[in-house]
């Protein structure tokens, strides 16, 4: 008995969304579904443990949700008239419950797809992928984008009216929009991701569990699509994942990757990620995931930061130009020139970006030169640039990083002028 | 599923491209009108005059009150509409932006309600 409960929570845990994904297909409708998968896990409990575990657990649990889910609607259409057509044709379709695996993954990916459809405003879909994808309640949601629950709420409420409303439909893009609707649903996972990956202390423990949750959704793309720069993408985030407990002090402060403890870093992740990067590489298609996981390859190869192969990270940013473009970019290549030996021609660089007025009110750009300057023992100009970056940045860890270099270099540049 | 097509532009851009480039926007019109005609999708459209012409109506307190131009002063207005069938948003989507008004402004899509499905949602 307790065994068939366990077995239950185990199903619950890895095949839930799946069995989500198939029900919303057949019923048509995202809360009908969720209904009927909690009412098929609940006669579950009740059969199980004298009937015995079914052949195939999954399939068993999609036809009792759509059983149960007709039995509701035919009972509610008796007080409700408008409920009768509906039932009826839910009772009349002849959409198929699937047989393989195979079959269960098509409507996961049609699942990923509705809920990353561009006509949904891009906060949506991101509600929408945890909540109904990754089954995260409401409540871990908001509390990850530190917005109030009801707000969350209604988020995921209208999101599924405007799908209902507008007639986004359950399908898989054709061929022909593939590619750019692909993008659109890397680019949701890639939010998720850096909403956990770039929060620091307080809200540390749900703010991880959403840069896993992106890395569980990277996956699950690899796993339905083959696709190459959905392969860049787990890479690039399980790379930048690997490094997180290297990237702030007991303090909480912040750790510059040069500074970072390449110990702390998780050498199952660096490897499957390295992995990754090669085999999306190999494939011909490199899109801005795939490069920025090359980089980040890169880092990861080298066992100290001395190691850095610099000239190959800045072969990479020329690629990221290209295909992508943008100031910001540019001011990462220029660092990166610097790095590689060319430090006068990197700061010239920045200051041209800077120059152009774009990049003018970035904390980061700012921060940059600093950095530079510091390196060239320019520490007077080198002050002047933290204190540009400090009125700039918001983030506490930030801040408290530049204020402590603007102190220190502070003093060596007051040290220099007493000993002259 | 029908959908309505909103065309916005705004008109001063609009009318200096269609100086140099009038015949030619027409004509792509006229091309994508008869092409969704013959694919069954078309319902109807038309194109409107400048928000110039526009007058705006509303009874207060059971008095009409007449006013010139359009409701709501936007850099964008409506220039005119395509009611279109499709089977959904995504097919919605195809072919709305075909509608050369996307390339000159926007193009808004909106489902039309309908009052015999409404019934039973």
């Amino acid at each position: 008995m307790t065994d068939v409960r366990e077995q239950l929570d185990q199903l619950y845990r890895a095949d839930s969304r799946k069995v989500l994904a198939t029900l919303i297909r057949l019923l048509g409708d995202f809360d009908r579904a969720e209904e009927a998968l909690h009412d098929a896990f609940a006669a579950a409990v009740q059969q199980w443990p004298d009937e015995g575990v079914p052949a195939n657990p999954v399939a068993w649990l999609v036809s009792a949700g759509r059983f149960r889910a007709l039995d509701v609607l035919r009972r509610r259409a008796v007080h409700d008239a408008k409920l009768v057509q509906v039932a009826a044709e839910l009772s009349g379709s002849v959409e198929p419950v699937p047989v393989s695996e195979r079959g269960f993954g098509d409507d996961q990916l049609r699942l990923v797809f509705t809920c990353c459809h561009p006509a949904l405003a891009q906060d949506a879909q991101v509600a929408l992928t945890l909540r109904t994808i990754c089954g995260l309640t409401t409540e871990e949601i908001a509390r990850a984008f530190l917005v109030p629950a009801p707000t969350m709420a209604q988020r995921i409420v209208r999101a599924k009216a405007k799908i209902r409303d507008a007639g986004i439909p359950y399908v898989v893009p054709e061929p022909a929009e593939f590619p750019a609707r692909l993008d659109s649903v890397l680019h949701t996972v890639y939010l998720v991701f850096n909403e956990g990956y770039s929060a620091s202390s307080g809200e540390s423990v749900t703010r991880a569990d959403l840069a896993g949750e992106a890395i569980r959704l990277g996956r699950l793309l690899v796993e339905l699509t083959g696709d190459a720069e959905s392969r860049g993408l787990l890479a690039l985030m399980l790379l930048h994942d690997a490094r997180r407990d290297a990237r702030t002090d007991v303090e909480g402060d912040l750790v510059l990757l040069e500074d970072q403890d390449r110990s702390l870093w998780k050498s199952e992740q660096v490897a499957e990620g390295l992995a990754l990067v090669e085999r999306a590489l190999g494939s011909g298609r490199v899109g801005v995931y795939t490069v920025q996981a090359a980089i980040a390859a890169v880092h990861a190869r080298a066992r100290t930061a001395s190691e850095t192969e610099w000239r190959e990270i800045v072969g990479w940013y020329d690629v990221l130009m290209r295909v992508q473009g943008g100031a910001v970019i540019a001011l990462n290549r220029a660092v990166a020139k610097a790095m590689a030996g060319e430090m006068e021609l990197g700061l010239q660089l920045i200051d041209k970006l800077l120059e152009g007025g774009e990049l003018a009110s970035y904390a980061h750009a700012h921060s940059a030169r600093a950095d530079l300057l510091r390196r060239l023992g320019r520490r007077e100009e080198a002050c002047l640039s933290y204190q540009r970056a400090l009125e700039l940045a918001t983030q506490g860890p930030e801040r408290r990083f530049l204020r402590r270099r603007l102190t220190a270099e502070a003093r060596e540049a007051r040290e220099a002028r007493e000993a002259r | 599923m029908r959908y309505v097509c909103l065309i916005y532009e705004n008109h001063a851009e609009t009318a200096k491209i269609m100086e140099t480039e009038g015949d030619k926007i027409m004509a792509e019109y006229f091309t994508f009108t008869s092409d969704i005609k013959n694919s069954g999708h078309y319902k109807a459209g038309e194109a409107l005059h400048p928000t110039a012409t526009a007058t705006t109506l509303r009874i207060r307190g059971g008095k009409l009150q007449t006013t010139d131009g359009p409701f709501a002063e936007t850099k964008e207005q409506l220039g005119g509409f395509y009611l279109i069938d499709a089977k959904d948003l995504n097919e919605a989507i195809q072919i709305a932006s075909r509608i050369p008004g996307c390339r000159l402004g926007s193009v808004e899509i909106r489902p039309v309600v309908d009052f015999s499905q409404q019934a039973h949602k």
